[in-house]
């Protein structure tokens, strides 16, 4: 355990180090994004990864709290943080009701049930124009709290970073924690951990919870650091861009969700350049290294020099 | 002896390659458009436009003796992703302006950026949203879905028609005009005796009409949609034996809506640009060599029709490089001001003249009432 630790620190390293090489406000800005996009994927490798169950649905999440943040702020004079909070609870207690009949299903059942929620959300949001401001979306308020905005990308780099160590952090001792213990093992067989006392419906309804929570928080930041939203973010293309990041950095993999994001945050950038075959590039990208690295990244690459798990 | 000859012709080839190189920096044009995702048909046409134009103005020497350079990225209709590479334009391709924003959604998301750095900006968007209210740096070129619903009801008001049903799409455009017919009827003293709406997949409507048939005192039929969907509606209301007059909106507006209703859109009308009826405009009107010409460029480059969309993409091009040149320079607040003080530039969609209230520049004249006789556009009026 002591080597997630190194990683932790290293991870602390680099953040505090990449300032220094950033030259302007867009590089920041791709950091951002990718940090944003790492937390995400860091609560669903809690759900697919340890616990091992699909979720196409989770844009569904980030989309409430997006919309909860423009909406309530926006509409009824909520302060930001309120909204934020309102969001999550909202996300949580949504994941919290939904979970138990949808936990019934495994496998492709499971996948197409949480397909559908991811649908329903992001269908609510397109169609009660009034509030969301319909398929143009709405522009979002900066956020601001206890009398300080944040304003800029590099005053937003700060904050998203310090969340992300935060998460990394958080997500390594849930991981190390008798809790942790139970996920992974209704993940080998829920049989034999129903043997031995893992109340397994719980633990899957609350890492569902836990991963929504997630979700709608980081839905909320970056409703607030774009400063403007669109059904887009809770639709099923972005939950598959998400799941995208969960396998290519490597499931069960804390630093495998963070290299996914920052890999697939960067891709698109990068290829951009190369007009009309980006698209084609980032697939045969995605082809080549599930072929070569099909248990992601990370873990593939850890075996390799011999680290293990 | 020989080296050394070789090392001076070297130095002034590069020495001569450099200096014009130095002396005619080009001129960094930024575009972001959705050329892929849902809104690929609005964006395609925008690019190709863009690149066409670029090239013939750089044929033909540049603007103010520097050439144009056009750096364009793909938002695949994402507005987060268009909010992103907004930034990558001004930061790292520190570009003199901007023009873009295929849908309403990815202008809007680029607004803050754009107008914190202070770069001229011209959007080829829709929504009423993006001129009101005016922003300092922010422009567009397209006709705004109000002005389509003022048209339609003052074509229907001529012949009489003040009771109607209202059929829109649940698409941002539809959405959008939706609000925009639901606020113009009350200015213009029509009633929606029915108001019902369609999803954009949608493969039949006959519910709809249905309900608007039952409908005792209701006069016509005002469609706002994009694509299929309004054919199909066409196609049903001819089914249904529904005898009212039709109208739809100028997202329709091409030769393809025609072809895909089948034979249902005789007597079917509707506001759209000079640019779809360039051959038959009369010869006076000072659109028609304008909107000729462009057909003309187009359809000979890529062997497709012209949509109304590319067209928008080639006023903004030319109401910027005509900015520029009355600017003098790339200065990017003289820009802004020349591009406010256009006057009368004739477009392929309208007789542009911006002022500080007014960042689009067109009035109802814009729109040319068309009706469809015997599987074609006439002009009514």
């Amino acid at each position: 355990m002591r080597r997630a630790r190194i990683g932790l620190l290293v991870l602390a390293a680099i953040l505090l180090a990449l300032p220094l090489a950033l030259p302007n406000a867009f590089y920041f800005d791709v950091v951002n994004r990718m940090a944003i996009n790492a937390i995400v994927v860091l609560g669903l490798n809690l759900l697919i990864g340890f616990a091992g169950q699909i979720s196409l649905g989770h844009a569904g999440f980030f989309g409430i709290g997006a919309y909860a943040s423009a909406v309530l702020t926006t509409h009824f004079g909520w302060s930001p943080l309120a909204a934020l909070v309102a969001g999550a609870v909202a996300a949580a207690l949504l994941a919290l009701a939904i979970a138990p009949p949808i936990f019934r299903l495994r496998g492709h059942y499971l996948a197409m049930a949480t397909l559908g929620l991811g649908i329903v959300i992001s269908i609510v949001i397109r169609n009660e124009a009034t509030y969301t401001g319909g398929p143009d979306g709405m522009p979002v308020p900066p956020l601001a709290a206890f009398g300080f905005e944040i304003g800029g990308e590099r005053e937003w780099y700060w904050v998203l970073a310090g969340l992300l160590l935060f998460s990394v952090w958080a997500c390594q001792n849930l991981i190390d924690s008798p809790f942790g213990r139970a996920l992974r093992a209704l993940h080998g067989s829920e049989v034999a951990s129903q043997v031995v006392g893992v109340d397994v419906t719980r633990y899957k309804v609350t890492i569902f919870a836990l991963s929504a929570f997630f979700a709608s928080i980081v839905g909320s930041l970056s409703a607030h650091y774009v400063g403007f939203v669109t059904p887009n973010c809770a639709e099923f293309f972005h939950s598959v861009e998400l799941l995208t990041m969960v396998i290519v950095g490597g499931m069960a993999s804390v630093f495998g969700s963070v290299i996914g994001a920052v890999l697939l945050t960067a891709l698109p950038q990068a290829l951009a350049t190369i007009e009309g075959w980006e698209t084609v590039a980032f697939g045969v990208i995605l082809i080549v290294s599930m072929i070569f690295l099909p248990k992601g990244l990370v873990p593939t690459l850890a075996a390799k020099i011999g680290w293990g798990r | 002896m020989r080296r050394l000859q070789t090392i001076i012709a070297a130095a002034a080839m590069c020495f001569g390659l450099s200096a014009p190189g130095g002396a005619a920096e080009p001129i960094r044009i930024g575009s972001i458009l959705s050329v892929t995702g849902p809104a690929a048909f609005l964006g395609d046409p925008e690019l190709k436009t863009l690149q066409l134009y670029v090239e013939t103005i750089n044929q033909r020497g540049g603007v103010l003796g520097r050439p144009l350079q056009l750096v364009h990225y793909d938002d695949g209709s994402d507005a987060s992703k268009a909010n992103g590479f907004v930034k990558r334009l001004i930061e790292d391709d520190k570009i003199d302006v901007l023009i873009g924003g295929t849908t309403t959604g990815s202008t809007m998301s680029m607004v803050p950026a754009v107008e914190r750095a202070g770069i001229p900006f011209v959007s080829l968007a829709g929504g009423v949203v993006i001129v009101d209210p005016v922003k300092k740096w922010l422009f567009k070129t397209p006709h705004t879905d109000r002005m389509a619903a003022e048209r339609v009801f003052e074509d229907m008001k001529k012949r009489g028609l003040t009771r109607i049903a209202l059929l829109s799409e649940t698409s941002g455009f539809g959405q959008s005009g939706r609000k925009e017919s639901e606020a113009a009827a009350t200015r213009l003293g029509i009633t929606l005796v029915a108001n019902e709406t369609y999803g954009p997949k949608d493969t039949d409507m006959t519910p709809q009409l249905t309900t608007i048939r039952g409908k005792a005192d209701v006069q016509a039929l005002f469609v706002f949609g994009l694509g299929q969907g309004p054919a199909i509606v066409n196609k049903n209301a001819k089914m249904l034996g529904l005898s009212l007059p039709v109208y739809h909106a100028h997202g329709v507006a091409s030769e393809e809506f025609i072809r895909l209703s089948d034979g249902a859109a005789e007597g079917v009308r509707l506001p759209a640009a000079a640019l779809l009826v360039a051959a038959k405009l009369p010869d006076e009107d000072p659109q028609k060599p304008v909107a000729l010409g462009y057909t003309k460029a187009y359809t000979e480059r890529f062997k497709e029709d012209v949509s109304t969309f590319g067209g928008h993409a080639h006023d903004a091009l030319s109401i910027v490089v005509s900015a520029i040149e009355r600017a003098g320079s790339t200065d990017k607040a003289k820009v802004r001001d020349a591009i406010e003080q256009t006057k009368d530039h004739v477009g392929a969609g309208g007789r542009f003249t911006m002022s500080p209230t007014d960042h689009m520049g067109l009035d109802l004249s814009a729109f040319r009432m068309l009706e469809v006789r015997n599987g074609d556009w006439v002009l009514i009026d």
